[in-house]
């Protein structure tokens, strides 16, 4: 850890890199904020922002249901609620009978008056705000260790199976009949998902994650004419948006998930303004 | 990865344009006894049907007779009852059937920034489209899309094709490798005249020069008449087929559509 440490402060001569917290937090931003990057492409592409977003808002259930069984550790309860809390909206998802927005908007809010009713008990909930908004600053080498085995099963998974997941998103029977396992993909996709959003909650924050997993894919579709530009620009802008917004962050002294969400959005004003002039 | 794909014995468009392996009409699809229900509604009941190789097999029918029902059982994308038996009939021998499929419509929104090699690339191959272009890939595409007149399309963006280029793009992808059966769900919604009839036309060129088998499901009688070798009426199950004629003559067919003046007949 020392090491990268002294790399850090070696690339970024300045006073911000100084403390260790602030290691950390770049360390997070350098792994995570390329991750969304990438998954946000899939996630646009087969229309999942709502999905996303409910499963964000997920994350309270998960931790309240991990207060009443006593367990210690309430990430462990947050982690498996939300993957299972993704596998069943991703089946009502996908029995297209159904009106889907509306369908996992109820369960959403559900959930998250769930969550939010268990953990208010007795006037405590103060005790959980700092995950509506995160707290990056509080990131620890352990979390730090995750996030890189996160990262590793990621790259992995999109190396080997993207283009099945692309040809799901494009069409399951035509998926299908070249042999696809759509299921089983599919099911994966949004169990990535689900992790990385629970990893991430803790210093992103419930309230914008959404934002950190859509904004760079949205704003890369208005400049991208194939795959490969889609996911360079998309995470480009991600990495980007997360450094210069933890630095600001540090400067101003404000949260730092809300700056890195208000620099994505500018990037997205300024590539729709460039496509709307090129197209 | 992608090596295993082609060399598994499946014979690409482009290989079998050097030996084309000729229609050779030895082979028999049967589908038997198919039916659908959902919830307590039958949608299909006792569907059989032989679909011979070199032959096209067009599905036609008033709305809800279960036309996509029965694509969709084929497909396996529906429970079912009933089986499907693919035949070599000179040596009698079962064989796996390979189903290439041309859907109604794809999920591509406008914006979205999938070109055609990216899409063509995605269902044929597992070397990841995002992180760069393969050369020998390429070419393989190319090659392929230029069967169905569409090689100049490969750097475009999907969403930005025409109906009729959309068509040939999907059943090129379709076509590759070669199936013993395509199955084509009403290929030609959104699909301009010129558009239709050089589909049409690229079927026809696909099933008399290669082994395969298609079934089609359509709305236009023309194209019916003009192109099928084998008509079926569908309603609830077959209620009559045969030649063009003997299914445009019947009184099953007067029944469904009524007295259809037909451009082309």
């Amino acid at each position: 850890m020392n090491e990268i440490y002294e790399i850090l402060e070696n690339i970024f001569p300045y006073t911000w890199i100084e403390y260790d917290f602030m290691k950390n937090a770049l360390i997070a931003v350098l792994i995570i904020t390329p991750l969304f990057g990438i998954l946000g492409t899939m996630i646009v592409n087969n229309r999942l922002a709502f999905f996303s977003e409910a499963l964000g808002h997920s994350a309270l259930t998960g931790i309240a249901i991990g207060v009443i069984l006593g367990i210690f550790d309430t990430n462990l309860s947050m982690i498996i609620f939300a993957i299972i809390f993704a596998l069943f909206l991703n089946k009502i998802r996908r029995k297209k009978a159904i009106a889907t927005d509306t369908i996992i908007s109820v369960f959403s809010s559900f959930s998250s008056a769930i969550g939010l009713v268990i953990l208010s008990r007795g006037g405590n909930f103060s005790k959980y705000s700092s995950l509506l908004v995160g707290d990056i600053l509080s990131i620890t080498n352990l979390e730090i260790l995750y996030l890189v085995i996160i990262f590793i099963v990621t790259l992995t998974f999109w190396c080997l199976c993207f283009n099945k997941l692309h040809a799901i998103s494009v069409n399951e029977a035509l998926a299908r009949s070249k042999n696809i396992h759509v299921n089983l993909i599919d099911n994966i996709f949004v169990i990535l998902i689900a992790f990385i959003v629970m990893f991430s909650i803790k210093w992103v924050g419930i309230l914008i994650i959404n934002a950190l997993l859509i904004l760079p894919a949205a704003s890369s579709r208005n400049l991208a004419s194939n795959m490969r530009e889609y996911h360079l620009f998309s995470v480009l802008i991600s990495l980007f948006s997360g450094i210069l917004g933890l630095i600001l962050s540090y400067y101003n002294n404000t949260a730092t998930g809300p700056t890195i969400v208000i620099i994505a959005s500018i990037f997205f004003f300024i590539t729709l303004g460039i496509s709307g002039k090129v197209k | 990865m992608e090596k295993t794909k082609f060399s598994r014995g499946q014979k690409t468009l482009v290989q079998a344009k050097i030996t084309p392996a000729l229609a050779c009409g030895l082979h028999c699809i049967k589908i038997i006894d198919y039916g659908v229900k959902i919830g307590t509604t039958t949608i299909l009941h006792n569907v059989n049907l032989h679909i011979h190789c070199g032959k096209l097999t067009a599905i036609i029918g008033r709305n809800g007779a279960g036309k996509s029902t029965l694509m969709k059982a084929i497909l396996e994308e529906l429970p079912h009852e009933g089986r499907i038996e693919f035949k070599n009939m000179k040596s009698q021998r079962s064989e796996k059937l390979r189903i290439g499929y041309v859907p109604q419509n794809i999920n591509i929104a406008k914006n979205t920034p999938t070109s055609v090699y990216d899409l063509f690339a995605s269902f044929i191959s597992n070397s990841p489209v995002f992180l760069f272009k393969k050369k020998r890939l390429y070419r393989i595409v190319k090659e392929q899309l230029k069967m169905f007149e569409a090689s100049d399309l490969i750097d475009k963006s999907v969403c930005d094709l025409s109906g009729g280029e959309l068509q040939r793009v999907l059943l090129s992808i379709a076509a590759m490798p070669i199936p013993n059966l395509l199955l084509l769900d009403e290929p030609i919604s959104g699909v301009d005249r010129n558009g239709m009839e050089l589909f049409y036309t690229t079927i026809d060129h696909l099933k008399k020069n290669y082994d395969l088998a298609v079934l089609l499901v359509s709305h236009d009688l023309d194209y019916v008449a003009k192109y099928a070798d084998h008509v079926v009426l569908l309603d609830g199950t077959i209620i009559k087929e045969g030649t063009q004629k003997e299914v445009y003559e019947s009184e099953e067919f007067k029944k469904v559509f009524g007295n259809v003046l037909l451009m082309n007949s």
